[in-house]
C-alpha cells in the first residue's frame, strides 16, 4: 500500500491533463461571468438612483414604519377586517376552481397524445402561454373596466390567469400518462371519449387535485394583493391603510394575511396527501 | 384452440358481487360527501365574493369588446395595419422597459446573495444550531409568505417613489423563496464530502466551502436563473404602487382609456417575458449539461 506522499504529481500530471492543465477558457470562464454580473449590477445600482444618502434615509425612515407597527392593533374595524379575509378566501377557491374547470377541456387539446396533429396543439399552446405572460394584477385591471370594482373582478382576474396555468400542468400531466390503458380501452371497442374517460381521467384526475389544491393555497396570497388595485379583499384594506399610514392596522393586517396562509397551507397539505397519498407534487 | 373462461359458482359469485358492490358503494358515498362539502363551499365563497351572474352576462360583451376596442387605433383602424402609430410611446416604453429588466435583475442577485448567506443555517443537515435554523427559517417563510408588492407599497412609503422600493422588495421576497429552494438542494446534497473534511479537522466554513457547494452551486445557479424569469413578471407590475418599471405606463393607459397603448404596453410585455423564458431556459440547460459532462 502506497502512503499519500509517495504520490507522483508530474505523473498526475500527465495523467489527468483536464483537471490539472485546463485551458485558458475554461479557466477563465467563471471569472469572467461573475465580473460581468457584476457590472451589470453595479450599472443597475447607479441607473435606478441607488444613492447610499437616500438609502440610509430610507432605511432609518423603515425603522421608524417598524416602530410604529408594534403593537399590531386593528382600532375599531375588525369584523370589517374578517369580512374581507373571507372575501380574500372566497376569491381564491371560486377563481382556483372556475380555472380548472375550464382548463380542463383546453388542456386536451394541448396534450400531444390526444392531438396529434401539430398545427392544432401549437396555437392552443401559445394561447395558454401569452394568457400566463400577463400578470394576475393587470388581468384585475382589465376585469375591473368590465364588470366593476369588487371581488367578482378579483375572481374572474384569478379565474383568467390561472387558466393559462391549469392548461399548462394539465396537459403536461396527460402526456405524462401511461398510454397502455388508452390503448386497452381502444381494443376493446371504446370511442376517443371512452378512453379520455376510462383510460386517461382515471391517471390523471388526482394528479390534477394535487394541483388544483396546490393554487387554491398560492392564490390565497394572489388574492390578497389584486386587492390593491381595488379587485375586492383584504388588500384593498391594507393598501387603504398603508396609504393613510396606520401602521398599527397594518402589521395586524399583515399578520392576518400570514395566518391565514398558514391554515390554508395546513388544510391543502393535509387533503393534497389524502388525494394522492405520499406523493410529491410537481 | 379455445380459451375457457372460468365462472365461478353462483353462490360464490353472488358473495364477491355483493363485496363489490359494498366497497363501491362506499367509494361513491365518499366521493359524493366530499362534493357536497366542496359545493356548499363554492356557494358559500359566491356569496362572499358577491359573485352576480347576471352582471357577469350582461357584461361579458363588455370583456370581448374590450379586447376590440383595445386593438382598435385611435383612427378607426387595426393596430396592425399602422405599427408605427400603435407602438408610438416605444422609445420611452422601451427604456421603461429596461428599468424593468434592470429592477428584477438587481432584486434577483441581491435576493439570491442573501439567500445564499442564510441557506446553510436553515437547512437540517449543515445548520449549526437548532436555534439558529428556526429562526433563520420563520425569517426566510415571512419573506415569502407576505407578497413582494404589500413590500413594495411600504417601501414606497420609506424610500420614496421610485425603482429603489421596486427592487428591495423583489429582493426580499426573492430572498424568502430561493432561501427555501437553496436549502432544500443542501439537504439533499451527499453527506460523505463533509464528512471526509470534517475528518481533516477543517472548520464549519471550510465544510461548506469544499464539501457542500460543489455539489449544489448548479443548482443554486437554475434557480436563481427561474427566479430571475419570475421576477421580470412581478417588476412589470411593481409600477402599479409608483415602485418603479414600465407598469407605471401601464396603469395610466388602463385607468385612463388609452386603449391601443394597453394592448402595445401588453405585447411589449408579453413579448420581453417570452424572450427572457427562452433565454434562462437555454442558459439554465447549458448550465445542466456542462455540470452533468464533468
Amino acid at each position: 500500500m502506497s502512503k499519500p506522499h509517495d504520490i507522483d504529481t508530474a505523473e498526475m500530471r500527465s495523467r489527468y491533463p483536464d483537471i490539472f492543465d485546463r485551458p485558458a477558457t475554461a479557466r477563465l470562464a467563471t471569472p469572467a461571468m461573475a465580473v460581468a454580473a457584476l457590472a451589470i449590477f453595479v450599472y443597475g445600482l447607479v441607473d435606478l438612483d441607488f444613492s447610499p444618502s437616500r438609502f440610509i434615509a430610507g432605511l432609518s425612515q423603515l425603522g421608524w414604519i417598524t416602530m410604529m407597527m408594534i403593537p399590531p392593533d386593528p382600532g375599531t374595524s375588525l369584523p370589517l377586517y374578517l369580512k374581507a379575509l373571507g372575501e380574500t378566501l372566497s376569491i381564491a377557491l371560486l377563481g382556483t376552481t372556475l380555472a380548472a374547470l375550464l382548463a380542463l377541456p383546453v388542456s386536451l387539446f394541448a396534450a400531444r397524445n390526444i392531438v396529434p396533429s401539430v398545427s392544432l396543439r401549437f396555437p392552443v399552446r401559445r394561447f395558454l402561454d401569452s394568457i400566463r405572460g400577463v400578470d394576475t394584477l393587470i388581468w384585475a385591471l382589465v376585469w375591473i373596466n368590465v364588470v366593476g370594482l369588487g371581488p367578482f373582478a378579483g375572481v374572474l382576474a384569478i379565474a383568467v390567469s390561472d387558466f393559462g396555468a391549469f392548461g399548462k400542468l394539465f396537459s403536461e400531466a396527460i402526456e405524462g400518462a401511461d398510454q397502455k390503458q388508452v390503448e386497452g380501452i381502444h381494443a376493446s371497442g371504446g370511442s376517443v371519449l371512452h378512453e379520455i374517460r376510462f383510460g386517461l381521467m382515471p391517471q390523471v384526475l388526482p394528479v390534477i387535485a394535487g394541483q388544483v389544491l396546490y393554487f387554491i393555497e398560492s392564490n390565497t396570497r394572489s388574492a390578497t394583493i389584486i386587492g390593491i388595485v381595488g379587485a375586492g379583499g383584504i388588500g384593498l384594506q391594507l393598501a387603504e391603510q398603508i396609504r393613510v399610514l396606520e401602521w398599527q392596522k397594518v402589521s395586524f393586517l399583515i399578520l392576518m394575511i400570514l395566518v391565514a396562509v398558514a391554515a390554508i397551507d395546513f388544510i391543502s397539505g393535509k387533503l393534497r396527501f389524502a388525494i394522492i397519498g405520499r406523493r410529491a407534487v410537481a | 384452440m379455445t380459451i375457457a373462461v372460468s365462472i365461478l359458482p353462483e353462490q360464490q359469485l353472488a358473495a364477491l358481487n355483493a363485496a363489490y358492490r359494498k366497497a363501491v358503494a362506499r367509494k361513491r358515498l365518499r366521493l359524493v360527501a366530499g362534493l357536497a362539502v366542496f359545493v356548499a363551499a363554492l356557494i358559500l365563497a359566491s356569496i362572499g365574493a358577491e359573485v352576480n351572474l347576471r352582471t357577469f352576462f350582461s357584461y361579458f360583451g363588455n370583456f370581448v369588446s374590450y379586447f376590440d376596442r383595445i386593438l382598435t387605433l385611435d383612427g378607426g383602424q387595426r393596430v396592425w395595419t399602422n405599427p408605427g402609430e400603435w407602438f408610438w410611446g416605444w422609445h420611452k416604453w422601451l427604456k421603461l422597459l429596461g428599468e424593468t429588466l434592470l429592477i428584477s435583475y438587481v432584486g434577483t442577485l441581491i435576493g439570491a446573495v442573501f439567500a445564499f448567506a442564510l441557506n446553510f443555517f436553515s437547512a437540517d443537515n449543515t445548520s449549526p444550531a437548532a436555534w439558529l435554523r428556526f429562526t433563520v427559517r420563520r425569517l426566510l417563510e415571512f419573506a415569502r409568505t407576505v407578497p413582494g408588492i404589500v413590500f413594495a407599497l411600504i417601501f414606497v412609503m420609506a424610500f420614496g417613489l421610485g425603482p429603489v422600493a421596486g427592487v428591495l422588495a423583489i429582493a426580499i421576497h426573492s430572498t424568502g423563496a430561493l432561501g427555501k429552494l437553496f436549502s432544500e438542494i443542501v439537504e439533499n446534497a451527499d453527506m460523505k464530502p463533509v464528512e471526509g473534511i470534517r475528518s481533516t479537522g477543517a472548520s464549519w466554513i471550510s465544510c461548506m466551502r469544499f464539501a457542500v457547494l460543489p455539489q449544489v452551486s448548479a443548482g443554486y445557479a437554475s434557480y436563481a436563473l427561474l427566479r430571475f424569469e419570475i421576477n421580470v413578471r412581478e417588476a412589470s407590475v411593481m409600477g402599479f404602487v409608483g415602485a418603479g418599471g414600465i407598469g407605471q405606463e401601464l396603469i395610466v393607459a388602463i385607468r385612463k382609456f388609452y386603449y391601443s397603448d394597453v394592448s402595445a404596453i401588453l405585447v411589449t410585455i408579453i413579448v420581453t417575458v417570452f424572450l427572457i423564458d427562452i433565454t434562462t431556459g437555454w442558459v439554465r440547460g447549458r448550465l445542466f449539461g456542462k455540470e452533468a459532462r464533468t
